[in-house]
This record gives structure tokens, sequence and C-alpha cells, in this order.
């Protein structure tokens, strides 16, 4: 986006750019996939000033039900500060003029394409996905008359052939993001793009889900404290991530951690993916093991300096 | 060969006739199958057994004629009433299809393994070693060696292909296995191995099977019972040995002398 066509934007668009009838048909659509949690409810996507690749799906989603006095998060990567995020949600500065926010407590609505806050979410939150391929059977089955009908008729063996082989070709389910759930016990879902890590997170949420996928036309959703279970088999159960370290900067466990190169001399860190939950607990006073490590410091110093520029 | 019949026809059909436009698929089929019992449908190319088969197998809606099937229940039901729900269930559990293309009944990008197990996957089995024992259990029965069972069909040959689409149509142990030419199109000898393991699986687990061919010798090594097409009619049926031994119409003495090439 050029600052031309943002300052255009400004003056022509409607609050949070879509016009007022396009906004309530995608309320309508979002109100019709609540009701049927985890069904694809087809939508007449728009186009937006934005490559599909960006997330439009969730961009359409968020402008249907962002208000003036929302305060908006964006994650890309987990972080906020990645070109997605800062995109994103400059858009959503300019052409809605509503509140910003790297920290998850503050948000009402945070819109994601990888992960989901390490923060458990609230009932007076939304969550908004991004979502590149949102039918779960595409990659077995490519017809869509075909996936259609096997929702329909909820046939998704197919889809534990997918988890048959890659257990049988790995020796373990070696699916790690896009895990297929099945919500609420009846519509296969595809999480995607989080890692599975995330899974158990949107198992009995307390915040709404929403998904958006802008290319493919679909919305999906899944109410607040809904079951989503995990697929599997009874002697291969679902497992999420396990990292042997800590967060090098805050010592965090049990959260998602990314890996970065230091150096040219292969030295490593893993840190939290989830930047903001990093930032809250250093700031807390946890340290990590490598928060000392001058090359580590530079990485933590980094993101709060973006942090700076953008509010 | 023998077949002891039970009183009671698992398939009963009735003035089944399938037009493509006004051109005639197949016209005014009756006949009735009973359990175990192998009937096949013979005739020249063009003749109208292809249609016939996807019409009884629920793959073709006939223009008109009823089909009745018995259900494990017992029950005798309309095939083309039921739910597309019990259709499904009825097509990959009670019934097999074993096309003349293996690649068109195969999943060809996933292993053996999976082509075998989905049957049971797609009726609720949840558990990985068994599943996968099951499909070891089951190439071992159709002659493909147990360290296959990771490899993909592709790197398969057709005769190879064949059996692992019969194996993946067994695993359910169904009652009723429709066959579309499925020796045609394989090299001699391969196709003589394949008879062989057909007529011996079909005997073990008491198979009712449909066999489309245009093949009298695999008429004669697998079926009971036979059926002449012609121009979509069914001109002379009967026992196979009768049929072919002893044959009434003009049409099909030809075909037993191999006047005509079919
Ligand atoms: N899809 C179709 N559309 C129109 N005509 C068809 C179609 N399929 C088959 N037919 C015609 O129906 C007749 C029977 O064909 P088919 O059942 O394929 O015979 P067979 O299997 O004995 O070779 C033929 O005249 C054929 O041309
Ligand atoms: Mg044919």
């Amino acid at each position: 986006m050029s600052v031309e066509t943002t300052s255009n934007l400004e003056q022509e668009y409607n609050f949070a750019y879509l016009d007022e009838q396009t906004k309530r048909m995608i309320r309508r659509a979002i109100l019709k996939a609540i009701a049927i949690p985890g069904y694809q409810v087809p939508f007449a996507s728009r186009e937006m000033p934005m490559p599909y690749g960006w997330g439009t799906g969730g961009v359409q989603v968020t402008a249907a039900i962002l208000g003036k006095a929302d305060c908006l998060k964006m994650i890309d990567q987990g972080s906020d500060d990645t070109t997605n995020a800062v995109s994103l949600r400059g858009f959503f500065e300019k052409t809605a003029g509503v509140a910003t926010t790297f920290k998850t407590q503050e948000a009402s609505i945070i819109q994601t394409r990888h992960r989901i806050p390490e923060t458990p979410l609230r009932e007076d939150q939304i969550i908004v996905f991004q979502v590149p391929i949102p039918e779960p059977l595409r990659f077995l089955e490519p017809r869509e008359t075909e996936t259609r009908k096997m929702h329909a008729l909820e046939d998704y063996g197919l889809m534990h052939v997918k988890l048959y082989e890659d257990i049988a070709k790995n020796g373990r389910i070696a699916t790690t993001y896009a895990y297929p759930v099945k919500v609420a016990g009846r519509y296969l879902m595809d999480p995607s793009p989080t890692p599975k890590f995330d899974n158990p997170k949107i198992d009995r949420m307390a915040a709404l889900q929403l998904y958006g996928a802008g290319r493919e036309k679909r919305i999906y959703a899944v109410p607040p404290y809904t079951g989503v279970r995990s697929l599997d088999f009874e002697d291969h159960p679902f497992e999420i991530q396990s990292f042997d370290k800590p967060c090098g900067l805050c010592g965090a466990e049990g959260v998602y951690l990314d890996e970065v190169i230091l150096d040219d001399e292969g030295g490593r860190l893993f840190v939290c993916s989830d930047t903001d939950h990093c930032e809250e607990r250093r700031a807390a006073g946890h340290t990590g093991p490598m928060a000392a490590d001058p090359a580590a410091s530079q990485l933590s110093k980094g993101s709060s300096d973006a942090e700076d520029t953008v509010q | 060969m023998s077949v002891t019949l039970n009183d009671e026809p698992l398939l009963n059909v009735s003035g089944l006739t399938k037009y493509y436009g006004g051109r005639i698929g197949c016209q005014d089929v009756v006949f009735q199958l009973w359990p175990g019992e192998v009937l096949a449908i013979v005739g020249e190319s063009g003749s109208g057994k292809t249609t016939l088969l996807n019409c009884l197998s629920t793959r073709l809606p006939p223009s008109t004629g009823v089909i009745e099937y018995r259900m494990r229940d017992g029950s005798m039901r309309n095939l083309y009433q039921l739910s597309e729900a019990e259709r499904r269930f009825l097509m990959r559990t009670d019934w097999g299809f074993v096309h003349q293309h293996a690649a068109d009944g195969l999943r060809m990008t996933v292993s053996a393994g999976a082509n075998v197990g989905e049957r049971l996957m797609a009726v609720g089995d949840r558990h990985y070693g068994k599943i996968r024992a099951t499909a070891a259990d089951w190439l071992g029965r159709v002659e493909i060696s147990e360290d296959r069972i990771d490899d993909d069909p592709r790197s398969f040959s057709g005769g190879m292909r064949q059996r692992l689409q019969i194996a993946r149509n067994l695993v359910t142990k169904p009652r009723l296995v429709f066959m579309d030419e499925p020796t045609g199109g394989l090299d001699v000898s391969v196709q003589a191995r394949l008879l062989d393991l057909l007529r011996q699986l079909v005997a073990d687990m008491g198979l009712a099977v449909i066999i489309v061919t245009h093949d009298l010798a695999v008429a004669r090594l697998l079926s009971h019972r036979i059926m002449v097409m012609k121009d979509g009619l069914v001109i002379e049926s009967g026992l196979t040995d009768q049929v072919l031994d002893d044959p009434r119409e003009p049409y099909t003495q030809l075909l037993v002398s191999s006047i005509l090439q079919v």
C-alpha cells in the first residue's frame, strides 16, 4: 500500500473500508457460522486493497465486526511487528481510526495469522484467524462437490487415511500445523495455519473464534466454550510439540518457542513465539538463561524498539 | 461348481431400463441373484454390460425399473430409495466394486496399507496397529509381499494393482462384489493367476459376484450362472456350463464358437 492510497482510503471509504451493505452480508455469514460450529459458510468475498496471501479473509471479518470503541491487536507468526502485522494494523488505524495494541490483555479483537496468544483469552474478546485453505479434506479429495458431500454425511474416514500415512511414513503423526479437529462432535475443521501446539487452546476457549478465508470465500466459527477435539488414533494419541528448554529470554516453559540464529558460528536461541507474552514476563522480572547474552539482548531490544515506533 | 442357495434372493431386479437420450443402454432386464452366487454378464462390446452393472451398483440411476437388495438386517430395500448416507455405507461395507482400471478404484498416491485400511477407517476403526495388521494380512491373502505395505501403487505392476484393488474391497467382508472386466488389459499369464486367486477368495468368503466380461473363459472359470446380452437386451441366461456347452440362441452359439470377435 502506498501512502497515497491510504490517504485516499481515509477520505473516500467507509469506516473500516467496507461499505455497510457488505459488512451486513459478512455478519450474516458470521452468524450462520456461529450457529453451525465448524461449518464453512460461503460468502461473497470482496477485493481488498492487498494481495490474498495477506489475509483478506481475516481482514473482511475484522472489518465487519469492528466498532469505534474496539482495540485491535494484529499478530503474524506470534509477533506484532512483522511486515504483515504492521501493514494490517496500519490499514485499520487509517480506515477505522481504532485504537491498537500489542498487549493481548488490552485487545478486544485479535487478528492472527499463525499463533494464538499464550495468555488465555476472555469472553469479551474475539480472535479472528486469517485462513489460506479452509478445507481440511482438500489435499485428499480435490473435488469440491465431493468434499461438501463428505461434510454433509459426516464421512471423514479419509482424514484418518492421511494420519495413517503420516504414521506409516514417519512413525508418528507428523502433521505439526493445520492439524485437523472435529468441532462440537460434528464438523471437521482446519484450524490452519496455527501450529498444533495451539489446538488445546481452541478447545472450550472462552473467546469467540472466527475464521476467514478470502480467496476461498469461506467463513467458519467456533463459539465460546465449544468442544474441539484433535483427530488421532487410540494407539497414537494427539500430542502437542514440547520444548526441552525454556524461553532463552524470559524463562517461560510450556509455551511455543521459535528458533533464532544468533551468529555465524551456529549460536542459537529459543525464544517465545508470542513476543507480547515474552515482554510482559520480562517486564515482570522473569529472565531466561540467555537473557544476559549480548546477541540475545540485542534481539529483545530490537522488538521493543519496533513497539516504540508504532505506538 | 456348486452353490448352496438360500431361499431368499440377495438382489431382485425387475424391468431395469437405461436410456442415454434416445439410445438404449440396457432394456427390461429381469433377474435375481442369490447369496454366494457368481453371475457373469457376457456379450460383445456395446451390448450394455457396463451400463447394467453401473445401474445395479447405484452408480448410474436407471430410467425405469426396480432393484431391491437384502440388507444385512434381512430387510429388502429399493436401492434407489436409500438415503445417500445409507447408500455410501452399503458401498463401503457390504459391497465391493472392482474396476477394470485399478487406478479408478485405488488411491494412487497413498500407500498400499492405507488403500486397504481406508474402508476400516471409514467405518470408524481408530486403532492404527490393528488397521495396519489387517492390511498386512490382506496383502498376504492377495499375494502381495508384506514389505510393500508402505509403497504406493504407482510402483506396482498391473497385476499387483488389481490384487490390491481386490484386497481394498474385500477387507470389510462384503456380501456382494461387482466387477467390470477385472482381468481385462492384463497379460495372459497374469490373468490366469488373478483368476485363480479370485476363484479361491470368492469360494472362501462365500461372496456373491456380478462380473462383466467379454471373455467366456473367465465366465466359465468363475461363474455359476451367465446372462448373455445383445443390443441392451438379455437374450439368454442359465447355468454357465449349460449355456456355454449347449447354447440355444444363434447369437450365443456364435459367441461360443468365437466367430464373433468380442
Ligand atoms: N455415457 C453414455 N452416453 C451415451 N451412450 C452410452 C453411454 N455409455 C454407453 N452408451 C451406449 O450404451 C450402449 C451400451 O454400452 P455399454 O454399457 O458401455 O456396453 P458394454 O459395456 O457392453 O461394452 C452402447 O450403445 C453405448 O454406445
Ligand atoms: Mg464395458
